[in-house]
């Protein structure tokens, strides 16, 4: 059987094929139309594996831009489809925290990918993809930079949960001299302790995962060590957790 | 709709920038209310209110006062109604329930004041609502710290009396509520010039009684399987409750309990079988929010009962008819609302025991839990809620949200999430 799962994230695009126990998957940025950036990814996957339009089975979608996306046979949340997909990759992990670009969310599975509980930031940008790129702009940088370019050494704690607040705060502290990797390492504290906070409101289990496009920032994964002091799964592919979820789900309920 | 705006003008109404919302309202409803499939004709009464809302009624209230009587505005369910129809008065539940309202209430409150404290008073502010214009006085209460505070802001616009809610409910509590309620008779016969007695008292207990009967039957045919009618359809009615004549409330209410009972009797659901039997619990839902109810239902599932003050907390209790003096009326009438269980009261483990037998009546298959931004008393009491029914293995997830639209797909993913989970 062959079938595709997208996820279609308010910053990237992912998507898996699956075909009789080999897989392709892509990314793309989603731009301004989930719907074509949904249908870009059906023709890059079917461009790499070879396989045409007709033969897929089935396609589910999910993600942030899931309900504009009209072609899917089944919309499931990206909730249900990181439980499941990380199910798959390490079925030891209890607990799965997702930083994503417009939300972070905490979810606690059991075996099976079997979700019992989940907690989801309110509105509210703070511990969330989209803080670091306010800040990131702040700091004259791209948010791809700013994993590498922190210094925990100096680190310059940020007082202010709030997007707007802290952004003047970094720039009060860029201008009183501070270092700009000081300053990113606060950052990056602020967002674990806020994500932190919520995964323990509901009771963190090992093991624990990172998934979402906020994972490959090793800053992150860092300070939600330090704040919830356990080590962190990064799965090599932690984008594409979502979407392989999709294409396993579709594979399994028609 | 029939032409009021000379009676808006008259109010003095901002109409430039009503006229905004009368634009945007159909629109919305429509969108979320006429788009639903078999509604009760039970409805059609309330779907006219909707589409006559500044229009109708505060004209019947405008009558009214021609005719000398007066109009009490009210904000809070423990403001005992029964005082104010006894002295011939009306009373009239205000509070605002549209993002529309906001910014006028941000002008004077801080930012972090619940949407529901800054529309109330933006509403009047901002002079776009005439239900805000029309009372002759406001009927506070000091609740929340959000409301005690806000009255200060409002009392060099309007006359108001504060009545002091007590925060605890042992039996002097209940002996001070007492005394909070003799107060406000002879504040309400002062307004009013009307001298309040044994019978008139004994009248207007029966009518809001009356009310309170229909709108139980309403909410017990929700507890069939499959449910007769929306959570929507049953929000829509409780919020037109708080400003419509107790009487022909109670008229409508029974009408279309009439109709949801035969609906019982017949099988017919507006969901199929086997649907997800949601309750909302948490604060109150002012007219015209229905933003979590219509996330819920158009994702397939079905608000069966809401635990909050635009839900059974509005009408649970009855005052006991049986007294025969003024003093033992007034007993029951405090006895009566002190039975309510809001957030304000500590301990407050009885609005606990609450949710959980509400739960069992209507068949619960999971909680959401809500309350409005920058509510302390309910997001904090949401911790203990979440303890208890995770003991009792009830289902429960907790949202905070506003009145306005930003966070519709976020909360969409979650409640749809929430709804994964419980279909396994
Ligand atoms: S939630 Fe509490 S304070 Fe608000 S209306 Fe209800 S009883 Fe009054
Ligand atoms: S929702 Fe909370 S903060 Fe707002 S008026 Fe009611 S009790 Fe006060």
């Amino acid at each position: 059987m062959i079938v595709i799962g997208i996820d279609i994230g308010s910053v990237a695009a992912k998507a898996y094929i699956i075909s009789n126990g080999s897989h392709h998957r892509a990314m793309i940025p989603t731009g301004w139309s989930p719907r074509e950036a949904g249908q870009a990814l059906i023709d890059q996957l079917l461009d790499k594996s070879g396989l045409e339009r007709e033969r897929v089975e089935r396609i589910y979608v999910t993600g942030y831009g899931r309900v504009a996306f009209e072609q899917a046979d089944k919309t499931v949340t990206e909730i249900k489809c990181h439980a499941r997909g990380i199910a798959e990759l390490y079925p030891e992990v209890r607990t799965i925290i997702d930083i994503g670009g417009q939300d972070s969310k905490v979810i606690r599975i059991e075996e099976l990918g079997q979700v019992v509980d989940f907690a989801m930031n309110d509105k509210c940008a703070a511990g969330t993809g989209r803080f670091l790129q306010v800040m990131a702009t702040a700091l004259g940088l791209d948010v791809s930079e700013l994993g590498d370019a922190e210094n925990p050494g100096q680190m310059q704690t940020i007082s202010s949960m709030c997007t707007v607040f802290a952004e003047s705060e970094i720039i009060g502290s860029l201008a009183r001299g501070n270092s700009k990797g000081g300053i990113i390492a606060g950052l990056h504290q602020s967002v674990g302790k806020r994500v932190a906070a919520m995964a323990r409101r509901m009771g963190i289990k090992e093991q624990v995962a990172f998934t979402g496009g906020v994972a490959i920032n090793p800053g992150v994964k860092r300070a939600l060590e330090e704040e919830i002091r356990t080590r962190i799964i990064v799965p090599e592919a932690c984008q594409y957790t979502g979407a392989l979820g999709a294409a396993l789900l579709a594979l399994e309920n028609p | 709709m029939a032409d009021y705006r000379q009676m808006w003008t008259d109010l003095g109404m901002d109409l430039e920038h009503h006229d905004v919302l009368c634009e945007v309202l159909p629109e919305a409803f429509g969108g979320v209310y006429l788009t639903q499939q078999d509604r009760p004709k039970g409805m059609d009464f309330y779907d006219f209110v909707v589409s006559e809302i500044h229009g109708v009624r505060p004209a019947e209230m405008l009558q009214h006062q021609e005719e000398g009587g007066k109009v009490f505005g009210t904000f809070c369910v423990y403001v005992p109604d029964e005082v104010v129809f006894a002295a011939g008065g009306i009373a009239a539940g205000l509070c605002g329930g549209s993002q529309f309202w906001v910014s006028g209430g941000e002008k004077v409150l801080p930012a972090n004041t619940c949407s529901l404290i800054k529309a109330s008073i933006g509403a009047r502010l901002d002079k776009t609502c005439p239900f805000f214009l029309i009372p002759d006085i406001y009927v506070g209460e000091n609740t929340c710290d959000g409301k005690k505070k806000a009255w200060e802001i409002l009392a060099g616009e309007v006359p108001l009396h504060i009545i002091d809610v007590p925060q605890m409910k042992r039996d002097r509590d209940v002996a001070a509520f007492e005394a909070e309620i003799r107060d406000f008779i002879k504040v309400v016969e002062r307004v009013t010039d009307k001298k309040i007695t044994v019978e008139s008292l004994g009248e207007a207990i029966k009518l809001i009684n009356n009310k309170r009967r229909a709108l139980q039957r309403v909410y017990n045919a929700r507890k069939a399987s499959p449910v007769p009618i929306s959570g929507k359809d049953a929000l829509l009615v409780t919020q037109i409750n708080f400003y419509d004549d107790p009487a022909r409330a109670a008229q409508m209410a029974n009408n279309l309990a009439d109709e949801l009972e035969q609906r019982i009797n017949n099988a017919i659901g507006v969901f199929p079988d086997k649907t997800l039997r949601i309750m909302i619990s948490g604060t109150p839902m002012a007219i015209p929010n229905w933003k979590l109810h219509h996330i819920v239902e158009s994702l397939g599932a079905a608000v069966v009962v809401e635990e909050s003050c635009t839900g059974t907390r509005y009408f649970e209790n009855l005052v006991d008819e049986s007294a025969t003096t003024l003093d033992e009326q007034i007993r029951a009438l405090a006895e009566r609302y002190m039975k309510t269980n809001c957030a304000c009261f500590t301990p407050n483990a009885a609005r606990i025991d609450d949710i959980i037998r509400l739960t069992d009546e209507y068949q619960v298959d999971g909680i959401i839990d809500i309350n409005l931004q920058f509510c302390n008393l309910y997001s904090t009491e949401s911790y203990l809620i979440k303890q208890v029914m995770k003991e009792h293995n009830i289902p429960i997830m907790h949202i905070e949200t506003d009145y306005s639209e930003q966070d519709f797909e976020q909360l969409r993913t979650r409640v749809e999430a929430f709804l994964e989970m419980l279909r396994k």
